[in-house]
């Protein structure tokens, strides 16, 4: 089990994600960096999709009160054992008693804490999840706070791995996120569409894991359309319809939201594009204020960016496994 | 009506049936969902229809995208001849409008809206050419609505009401949204009703609250113990005015878990309802008698 003696400013329990309920609005939830959950996992000895502690911008303090093997990868939150720093992309023990704290913020924005046998809260529509939103999944569907107690499943775990440099991810600066333009992409006219590319944004404060706005390009310039019946007065309404995860919407053509992992499922904005399946790791190690460029690509440089991020998770698990 | 196909990103087709909301558009989404689901084409992880247009997710490693379009492409005969008859459930969903919480709340986010001066109901009512906010409210809870959509949070119904497109209401939703909404509103945006599952942010003009709990995470309420969530598209509600004392009776049988929604099977026919709306409503209506 594990005591929480500060929770940080944001840290839940999280897995792969809750797959299958979208159609209800029930977002697939999960880590926001795939990569950096399932190499914490491997670390430390635990299967690739067990569920760990996602700790935003800041690290919780956990007492720990059984002996164990933790893991921190993701964003440069350097973990520390009754005050004595550990690496990060490392496995290291964890006396029962022990309390683990973490340094301030270096870089990246979410820190992935896997526990040698998983967060043992109960498994809610396939998933152990957190969905604050909906109060689901998690530890009793919200973030940790001061006072929880956290169930730990039993293993023994492997101490003293480390993740090679190079089969690590993080976003180059400024960020450069993949962008397959389509869905309502042809609302926007030709210059503002090379705009939006060329345009360097910033991501704003209001990011979170249900979506991260952007700030700084200049506003969408819409094509002269007529008003759609129910789709409501704005030029970038449409009438409600579904939001695929990492849509990229500009509600009033103002500032451009892509969505997460705790996606509103639907609604009345029109979308320009959707940031490819590859890059939505490292969409959640952006800080607020992070300097981004938005680069257009084909269906098959998606796919091949997609390949290779399957070979480089297949790499780490070859490395760890 | 020409649907409409393009990719949302390696993992998503994204169709729009149609630009504009109709009762069309809603049954052709609804026929393409269900036929896509029945044909198990391989790789489809997740089906997801909406009010005017509908969303598959796939798994590209399993299925290459242009195979899963030409896969869907090829259903769309099939819904279009699909027989536009349905066999659904009429729910009556109690609301009191103009209640104490979404005034609250209205007065709270005042600066946010078209009209600051009145109320979300004044509104509405002025800008459709309702005389006064009964009339209105009398034409809001006069017909029944289609649940065309379930979405933007968990269990959120999007509401659709089976009338003729010159009685159709018509408002915008708020100018900045906002911050909050009280748990069960019932909400107006677009051509849309909704009824907000959670408490949250929310951008639709709030026109009262029903007593009738429609999410349940931990699945205790009686009839939310199969499944946490009430709606799926298809279903037809029927909203019905109350007064406060009714509202607290019922809240006290939801707390007391002892609340049953009033629940009728019928069968709608878009050809019936095209022919005579009043004749068809009257008939869905009067399951509920």
């Amino acid at each position: 089990m594990i005591k929480v003696l500060n929770p940080g400013l944001a840290t839940s329990v999280q897995d792969m994600g809750r797959h299958g309920y979208y159609h209800l609005g029930i977002p697939q939830s999960g880590g926001m960096d795939q990569l950096a959950l399932q190499a914490a996992n491997l670390l430390v000895g635990n299967p690739a999709d067990a569920a760990v502690l996602e700790a935003t911008f800041m690290g919780p303090e956990l007492e720990f009160t059984a002996d164990t093997v933790v893991a921190v990868t993701g964003a440069a939150l350097t973990p520390k054992v009754d005050g004595d720093a550990q690496e990060n992309w490392h496995s290291f023990p964890v006396k029962a008693g022990q309390v683990l704290s973490f340094d301030y913020l270096k870089g990246g924005a979410r820190a992935y804490i896997a526990v040698a046998g998983g967060i043992d809260v109960p498994i809610v529509l396939g998933s152990r999840s957190t969905y604050a939103l909906g109060a689901l999944g998690g530890f009793k569907g919200r973030p940790i706070a001061v006072g929880d107690e956290i169930p730990v499943g039993k293993a023994s775990g492997t101490a003293g791995r480390t993740l090679d440099a190079s089969l690590r991810r993080a976003p180059a600066s400024p960020a450069e996120i993949r962008v397959l333009p389509g869905i309502y992409w042809h609302w926007v006219t030709d210059e503002s569409g090379a705009r939006f590319y060329a345009d360097t944004w910033k991501v704003a404060p209001e990011a979170d894991r249900i979506g991260y706005r952007f700030r700084g390009g200049e506003p969408i310039q819409f094509t002269e359309r007529e008003r759609p019946f129910g789709a409501g007065s704005d030029p970038s309404n449409i009438v409600d319809g579904c939001y695929p995860y990492g849509s990229i919407q500009v509600p009033g053509g103002t500032e451009p939201i892509i969505l997460h992992r705790d996606a509103v499922s639907g609604g009345g904005y029109f979308m320009l594009g959707t940031v490819i399946s590859a890059d939505m790791d490292l969409i959640g190690q952006m800080q607020p204020h992070t300097p981004t460029r938005f680069v257009k690509v084909t269906m098959d440089q998606a796919l091949q960016a997609r390949a290779d991020r399957m070979a480089l998770i297949g790499k780490i698990k070859d490395a760890l496994g | 009506m020409e649907s409409r196909y393009t990719f949302g990103g390696d993992e998503h087709v994204f169709c729009e049936v149609d630009t504009e909301m109709s009762l069309e558009a809603f049954f052709k989404s609804l026929s393409m969902t269900n036929a896509i689901r029945e044909s198990q084409i391989r790789g489809v992880t997740e089906i997801c229809p909406a009010n005017a247009s509908f969303q598959v997710r796939f798994d590209p490693d399993i299925i290459k995208p242009d195979d899963m379009l030409a896969e869907i492409r090829k259903l769309e005969v099939q819904a279009e001849n699909a027989d536009a008859t349905m066999d659904t459930r009429i729910v009556e969903v109690p609301v009191l409008y103009n209640d104490p919480w979404t005034h609250e709340t209205l007065m709270r986010f005042r600066e946010r809206h078209q009209d600051p001066t009145g109320t979300d109901l004044d509104y509405s009512a002025r800008i459709n050419g309702y005389g006064t906010v009964d009339d209105f409210i009398a034409a809001h809870s006069g017909s029944p609505w289609f649940v065309s959509m379930v979405g933007f949070v968990a269990g959120l119904p999007f509401l659709y009401q089976t009338v003729e497109r010159q009685k159709q209401i018509e408002v915008p939703k708020y100018l900045r949204p906002r911050t909050d909404t009280p748990k069960l509103t019932v909400g107006y945006g677009g051509c849309f009703s909704c009824i907000y599952s959670v408490r949250g942010a929310g951008g639709y003009q709030m026109f009262g609250v029903t007593p009738m709990p429609i999410f349940d995470p931990q699945q205790q309420i009686n009839y939310l113990r199969d499944f946490m969530i009430f709606f799926k598209p298809g279903d037809l509600v029927k909203f019905t005015p109350i007064d406060r004392d009714t509202y607290d009776a019922a809240v006290e049988a939801v707390d007391a878990n002892t609340f049953e929604p009033k629940i009728r099977d019928v069968r709608f026919s878009l050809d019936e309802f095209n022919a005579d709306a009043d004749a068809c409503n009257a008939k869905l209506e009067g399951a509920l008698k």
